[in-house]
């Protein structure tokens, strides 16, 4: 890895937007922000492809599109597909002299739809064959543009059209499947997660992600008002929450070295500020039933379920 | 038709004909994933990747639908690509085949036809390929492993064509063709550069007016497969649909020069017809069976018999004056099908041949022969008794059952 990016606030202000206003993402659409934000961190010429999806859509209503750069959408699990033709394309027209460019960049983005579930198996193999991209998932925790159904990414308890909250069932029966751990399974050179709450972490990590040789994979954590039932004004209070409670800790492998980053790291070191889970849960319609007296076994669970997988990554960081 | 081009002649089998024709073909990028009976293609292609004797690059893919995805993608950047598959596979690829017309990506892809499972079968029939005779593709289908050469290098012309756009896809039966050694007579590498050309982009506009390719580039971002909606989604299609109709004079204008070239023509790259001008009866088939078919033909026709074969080579977009005009002087038809479309009261090709003759002045009876399913052979014999009973509909001029299966035990 090349020495570290500097940036300040300004350069980043002043940098202009590749994701441009004018989409039609919801009120208080983290996913939005998370890409204006990406963007942000890009070092030079950019290839962008994406999956189906809530931001797809948003951004590229014919005949209009926010995409300041090349863009390409072909269907809901082809956006690592996609990133290997690109990136193939590239390598080669560049050595017969039919690209200008000394370097392009290859970003493909996904939800957790085209990421956890239909696209795992497009991402596995695009990275196993070592690709040169960034793959960013935004991680809005369920099927959310078509209408709140549970995917691989939803969490444990919550409840979605497909999983909702009845009087037998109390929304979704399964974890959260670990998609950041199975990538560092994968052995690629980087691996981080980032909260858009902390906005200069994520665009270091995104630089990172462009700046390794060989495949790179971000999980971004995007709250949906809309799917989480929560308060718009709230979508980026939840996403400093879901940190703050180890729902959602900060981390990178490089090379498969694992490290805390500095907001997990910071509560990893005064274990005493660690807050509860009910705090990111509490607000989120989608957790309500949670809180009903009958349910506090099932609120324990979240909580100790949080606590061992936080238990387990700063194990995994020490060792490094 | 003196070949102005030095050949060389070689032993390939289809698949192999098709790995040939692409190496010679100046492809950026080739995206694939291995299915029986098109295996030998890619194994061959990454011979020459191995050996460095292709400026290419190989993505040896996880699946058949990324496999297209990565072809797509790659075309959207610019580069010329080809990919090759067959039966499961081509289904897996279904949703990308739309994807990719409707992207107007000019991907060239063989398929080693197959049957489709269940139950599994590896051997040879239509199945796949007319099971995706609406996903917008050109859809070519060879008689021999020649054809199949000639069709490959002449695939990337038409596909990439201005006026065109569109991808295609080249047919080769499983095993008959990819599999059995031909003689191929190979053009030199120089004059299928020549013939294949360098990628030409069509120049589109900006939000700014200003003209540029059609293609992912950092110097003039441009959105691509966007959402499109009520207001503007048809245009889209309809377009589409435009793109196949020029093909039709495309494909004809390439078979030209390429003939020019090898000194090798197929009719005239849509239909080939055979002993047709004064048939009585005649019988419509696609691919490779049309060799036996002519072997047949030649026979009757010594007995005073006069037999005529149609061959389509091109069936998207379906050649329909060639098909009229050819069947319209004959006084009675059989229309042969190697894939079923169940419940469909016939096959594919019977279907569209059968809506051709509609619009004939005079509607000659038609037979419908569903024959060859997971690759069963059909004899020299069995094609004559098609013949013979083209000659009891002709004297009676009554079609008793439409729909025949030939070699069949029920």
């Amino acid at each position: 890895m090349t020495e570290e990016w500097k940036f300040t606030t300004k350069d980043i202000a002043e940098k202009p937007d590749l994701f441009l206003s004018g989409h039609r993402a919801c009120a208080g659409c983290v996913p939005a922000t998370v890409l204006r934000l990406i963007m942000k961190a890009t070092r030079g010429p950019t290839i962008v492809t994406e999956a189906t999806g809530c931001m797809e859509v948003a951004s590229s209503i014919y005949p209009y599109t926010s995409w300041a750069v090349p863009w390409l959408h072909t269907a809901f699990e082809t956006a690592a597909a996609n990133a290997s033709g690109i990136e193939a394309a590239l390598k080669i027209m560049k050595k017969k002299g039919k690209v200008k460019q000394e370097h392009v960049d290859v970003i493909a983005i996904a939800g957790d739809g085209g990421t956890y579930d239909i696209g795992i198996q497009a991402l596995s193999g695009a990275v196993e064959r070592g690709h040169d991209f960034l793959f960013v998932l935004y991680d809005n925790e369920a099927y959310m543009n078509t209408g709140i159904q549970r995917s691989g990414g939803t969490p444990h308890g919550a409840a979605t059209t497909t999983s909702p909250a009845g009087t037998v069932i109390q929304g979704k029966l399964e974890y959260k499947k670990p998609i950041a751990e199975i990538m560092v399974a994968h052995e690629m050179p980087y691996v981080a997660t980032a909260s858009p709450y902390y906005w200069r972490d994520l665009l270091a990590k995104v630089r990172k992600g462009l700046e390794v040789d060989g495949p790179a994979f971000l999980h971004v954590f995007a709250p949906c008002p809309r799917g989480w039932r929560s308060d718009p004004a709230k979508s980026i209070e939840y996403s400093k929450l879901a940190v703050e409670t180890c729902v959602f800790p900060l981390w990178e492998s490089i090379n498969g070295q694992c490290q805390l980053s500095t907001p997990s790291k910071l509560v990893a070191l005064a274990p005493q500020k660690k807050k509860p889970v009910t705090d990111y849960l509490q607000g989120q319609g989608r957790f309500r039933h949670l809180f009903k007296p009958q349910n506090t076994k099932l609120l324990e669970e979240v909580q100790s379920r949080a606590d061992e997988r936080w238990q387990r990554l700063l194990k995994k960081c020490q060792t490094a | 038709m003196k070949s102005i081009c030095r050949q060389e002649r070689m032993a390939l089998n289809g698949d192999e004909a098709v790995a040939y024709a692409v190496k010679q073909s100046d492809v950026d990028v080739v995206a694939a994933y291995p299915i029986t009976p098109q295996t030998i293609i890619v194994e061959k292609f990454s011979e020459y990747v191995a050996n460095g004797e292709v400026q290419t690059e190989f993505v040896c893919t996880e699946s058949e639908h990324s496999a297209l995805a990565a072809c797509l993608a790659a075309s959207a950047t610019g580069a010329r690509t080809f990919t090759a598959s067959a039966s499961a596979g081509l289904a897996l690829m279904h949703e990308m085949l739309f994807v990719t017309s409707g992207c107007r990506a000019p991907v060239v892809m063989a398929i080693a036809n197959r049957a489709l499972s269940a139950p599994l079968n590896i051997h040879g029939d239509h199945s796949d390929g007319m099971a995706q005779r609406d996903s917008g593709w050109i859809q070519m289908y060879a008689e021999n492993a020649q054809e199949v050469y000639d069709s490959i290098i002449q695939a990337f012309r038409i596909a990439e064509d201005l006026n065109v756009l569109l991808p295609v896809m080249v047919g080769l039966d499983g095993f008959t063709l990819s599999h059995t050694l031909e003689n191929v007579e190979a053009l030199t590498d120089d004059a299928v550069r020549q013939f294949v050309g360098t990628r030409q982009l069509p120049n589109v506009l900006t939000h700014e007016g200003k003209a540029v390719p059609f293609r992912l580039d950092p110097e003039n971002p441009m959105t691509i497969g966007p959402i499109a909606l009520q207001n503007y989604y048809f245009e889209f299609k309809r377009q589409q649909e435009e793109a196949m109709k020029k093909a039709f004079a495309v494909i004809q204008k390439v078979n030209e020069e390429y003939a020019a070239v090898s000194g090798r023509s197929y009719g005239n790259g849509l239909v080939d017809a055979y002993c047709l001008e004064d048939a009585k009866i005649a019988v419509v088939c696609i691919g490779s069976t049309a060799g036996t078919m002519k072997t047949v033909v030649d026979e009757l026709r010594q007995e005073g018999i006069k037999a005529g074969l149609l061959r389509i080579r091109t069936f998207r977009p379906l050649p329909v004056e060639e098909i009229r005009r050819g069947l319209e002087n004959v006084k009675a038809v059989a229309v042969m099908d190697k894939s079923m479309s169940f419940g469909g009261n016939g096959g594919a090709v019977f279907h569209e041949v059968r809506h051709v003759l509609y619009d004939a002045e005079a509607h000659p009876p038609v037979v419908n022969y569903i024959y060859g399913l997971g690759g069963r052979d059909s004899s020299p014999k069995e094609l004559r008794a098609i013949y013979e009973d083209l000659q009891r509909i002709l004297q009676t001029q009554r079609v008793k059952n439409p729909i025949q299966y030939l070699g069949l035990r029920e």
